[in-house]
């Protein structure tokens, strides 16, 4: 099924000419309503009346998430604040995160992203969509929320709470037909099914859409054994939109853009160059429909490769292959991103010397636990107590906790030079031995 | 139907469209809106052929018509309905109507022709009964009447129309815009300029906000409704809040 044929499978040229009529007048109010685009631009040299066709595109500069941050928090609206309607943030970042706006046609267009997601995954006004996305500044949860309401469907906004059991006993008792959430929390939902008895086939969910995270082939085939459903790659990022940017349709082919509201380009992320088309690379997007937040050339950090031969589905919209990777390493840790610089950081702050760490990600009983195992040192302040070692830890925890929303994070302190740091002579700051 | 890419036009040193690019699909109605002198009548000239284009391209079914003259963009099925009417005055409504079907006329087609002018009347049926009178006597909504009916006369795919609501009385410019409606069903495409922002997306698929030569805003009606920068520059809403 297509939600929206006259766009998601528009002629080619026709599209062309649609993206460039969106992203010259999306230029446009950039210069005028944003600084940091009118400053960006003329330090650049670049004059916007000459991007003629959307190929154009890429002599225009980037923006980058530190760009995004420093703008903290309402520097890169294009439209006073009046004018927007709602306010989210991206997930888990240090003190400042991103913040981003909406306008009321923002909203709009947004839940019709989703509900492209939703139809191109086979939901139907029939199905009883349960949401255990976040609800909250996480653009996961609202973001699925609008698209499901959009297309009729029974919305139950189970939001993604640590209660598994509640999860399993909402989606038995109101006959959940689809589940959307991150794969990391379907695991945790995989194993209560398990503890509580229940067989899947006493469920009954048909369909499964995961995002906000990395998640390989091998991952799908063991979700859908286990819920005996079909499950769908989705992809979105709060700073262009949240859920709704990419999608995949029954062939699970690849993610379909949609390209009527995003301009995606694939570069190499060291020259920043474009790569051949269907070359893997870091994927940017240009937002041509956004009023509140637009974005031009955006660099994600994920590793994806895109390809516009047109799919069986009928769609003529590019299609991304699911996101391999990233270009930094960032983590990916229960609906919360972050780097491992970040726990350095904190540990820092902490102990006050150079701390010698490794980041151990398991999967223990469904859920994601992470772990810090942390050398003591006699430079420590705290050395010889017993007690003040106890407290370091509870101080680690508590700004694991509430500066990078890391949850229950186990942290270990270890004799010295017990780490082993060295693989192909690179240090192994992070050990990832979760299910992929 | 009609596709613009990165148009530029202007008068002398003034370069009043700057890189314009937009596009009208085969039996909508797509409305631009824009302040005095953001160079929406600019555009429906240059795309008429009256002014020249100083770069960029115009493209009419598949055809570039950027550079050809006037009466040449007419034949192929466009034509437009100038701002103030334009009438030839001192000419009565009839002649005024049979030289809206000049690029048409050979000998072979006055039947034809005829048959358009029964349609036209049809329609206006006010202007078949002052067929002899001269248009500069009809009242304003009747010359808008007539210059609507002097555009239908060579048969056109596209009719571009600058302000038709002006200085019209309000009954009258209903009257106007539900003709508007009507040539849609009848399978013509419609490019509306119109200072009356409400009135125009009342009636159109979709709309352009032009602001000094550029376009700023795309998107359907109901998008352009939605949008506040439209309200607060078109629609008088934030106005309106003040006096309540």
């Amino acid at each position: 099924m297509i939600y929206n044929a006259k766009y998601e499978a528009i002629n080619r040229t026709e599209l062309e000419q649609l993206q460039i009529e969106r992203l010259q007048l999306t230029l446009n109010r950039v210069y005028r309503n944003v600084k940091f685009y009118k400053n960006k631009f003329n330090e650049y040299n670049v004059n916007i009346e000459n991007i003629n066709s959307v190929n154009d595109i890429k002599n225009l500069p980037f923006t980058t998430h530190d760009d995004l941050r420093n703008a903290y928090p309402y520097d890169m609206f294009a439209v006073p604040l009046r004018d927007i309607v709602r306010i989210h943030t991206t997930s888990g970042t240090t003190g400042k995160p991103v913040v981003v706006g909406y306008t009321k046609n923002d909203l709009h267009n947004w839940s019709e992203v989703v509900a492209r997601t939703l139809i191109s995954a086979g939901v139907t006004n029939q199905d009883i969509v349960q949401i255990a996305f976040n609800y909250g500044l996480f653009t996961g949860g609202f973001g699925f929320h609008y698209g499901a309401e959009r297309i009729g469907a029974s919305v139950i906004p189970a939001s993604a709470s640590d209660n598994f059991q509640k999860q399993l006993t909402i989606m038995r008792d109101f006959k959940t037909t689809v589940i959307l959430s991150t794969p990391g929390y379907i695991l945790s939902i995989i194993q209560a099914v398990a503890e509580s008895g229940i067989h899947a086939e006493q469920l009954f969910l048909k369909t499964g859409l995961f995002g906000a995270e990395p998640w390989s082939l091998s991952l799908r085939s063991y979700i859908e054994e286990k819920l005996r459903i079909k499950a769908y790659d989705t992809y979105g990022l709060s700073e262009i939109i949240g859920p709704g940017v990419a999608a995949e349709c029954e062939y699970k082919c690849g993610l379909h853009i949609n390209e009527d509201h995003f301009i995606v380009e694939v570069i190499d992320p060291k020259t920043m160059n474009p790569v051949k088309p269907g070359d893997p690379g870091e994927l940017v997007f240009t937002t041509i429909t956004k009023e509140g937040f637009p974005l031009i050339r955006y660099r994600t950090g994920d590793i994806s490769s895109v390809n516009n031969v047109s799919c069986t589905c009928g769609r003529t919209l590019a299609r991304m292959t699911r996101v391999s990777g990233r270009t930094d390493d960032m983590i990916f840790f229960n609906s919360t991103k972050f780097f491992p610089s970040q726990i350095e950081k904190v540990i820092l702050t902490a102990e006050g010397v150079e701390p010698n760490y490794q980041i151990i990600l398991d999967n223990k009983d469904g859920a994601d636990t992470i772990e810090v195992k942390i050398e003591i040192s006699d430079k420590l302040p705290a050395f010889d107590e017993i007690k003040g070692l106890e407290l370091l830890k509870t101080n680690i925890v508590k700004s694991l906790e509430t500066e990078l929303g890391i949850m229950k994070p186990r942290i270990t302190l270890v004799e010295p030079k017990s780490l082993k740091f060295v693989a192909d002579n690179k240090t192994v700051r992070v050990v990832d031995n979760r299910k992929k | 139907m009609l596709k613009l890419r990165n148009l530029e036009s202007g008068y002398g040193n003034l370069k009043v469209l700057r890189k314009v690019s937009l596009h009208i699909n085969p039996g909508e109605i797509v409305t631009i809106i824009g302040a005095n002198g953001a160079g929406k009548s600019t555009l429906l000239n240059t795309i008429s052929g009256v002014i020249k284009p100083r770069g960029g391209e115009i493209y009419f079914s598949g055809n570039r018509i950027d550079g050809m003259p006037p009466e040449k963009i007419v034949t192929l099925g466009t034509a437009l309905i100038p701002e103030g009417r334009e009438l030839f005055a001192s000419m009565s409504v009839y002649e005024n109507l049979r030289l809206g079907a000049y690029p048409q006329y050979t000998r072979k087609n006055v039947d034809e022709i005829n048959l358009t002018r029964n349609r036209v009347h049809a329609m206006f049926p006010v202007l078949k009964d002052r067929q002899y009178q001269l248009a500069g006597t009809l009242s304003g909504g009747e010359q808008q009447m007539l210059a609507l009916s002097r555009a239908l006369m060579s048969n056109p795919k596209l009719i571009m129309m600058d302000e038709p609501s002006m200085g019209l009385a309000p009954l009258v410019v209903k009257k106007i815009f539900e003709a508007i409606t009507q040539l849609r069903k009848d399978g013509i495409t419609i490019l509306l300029v119109e200072q009356n922002a409400k009135l125009a997306l009342s009636v159109a698929d979709r709309g352009y906000v032009m602001e000094t030569g550029q376009v700023m805003i795309e998107g359907t009606s109901a998008d352009l409704l939605n949008n506040r920068d439209v309200q607060r520059a078109y629609l008088g809403k934030e106005y309106k809040k003040i006096n309540d």
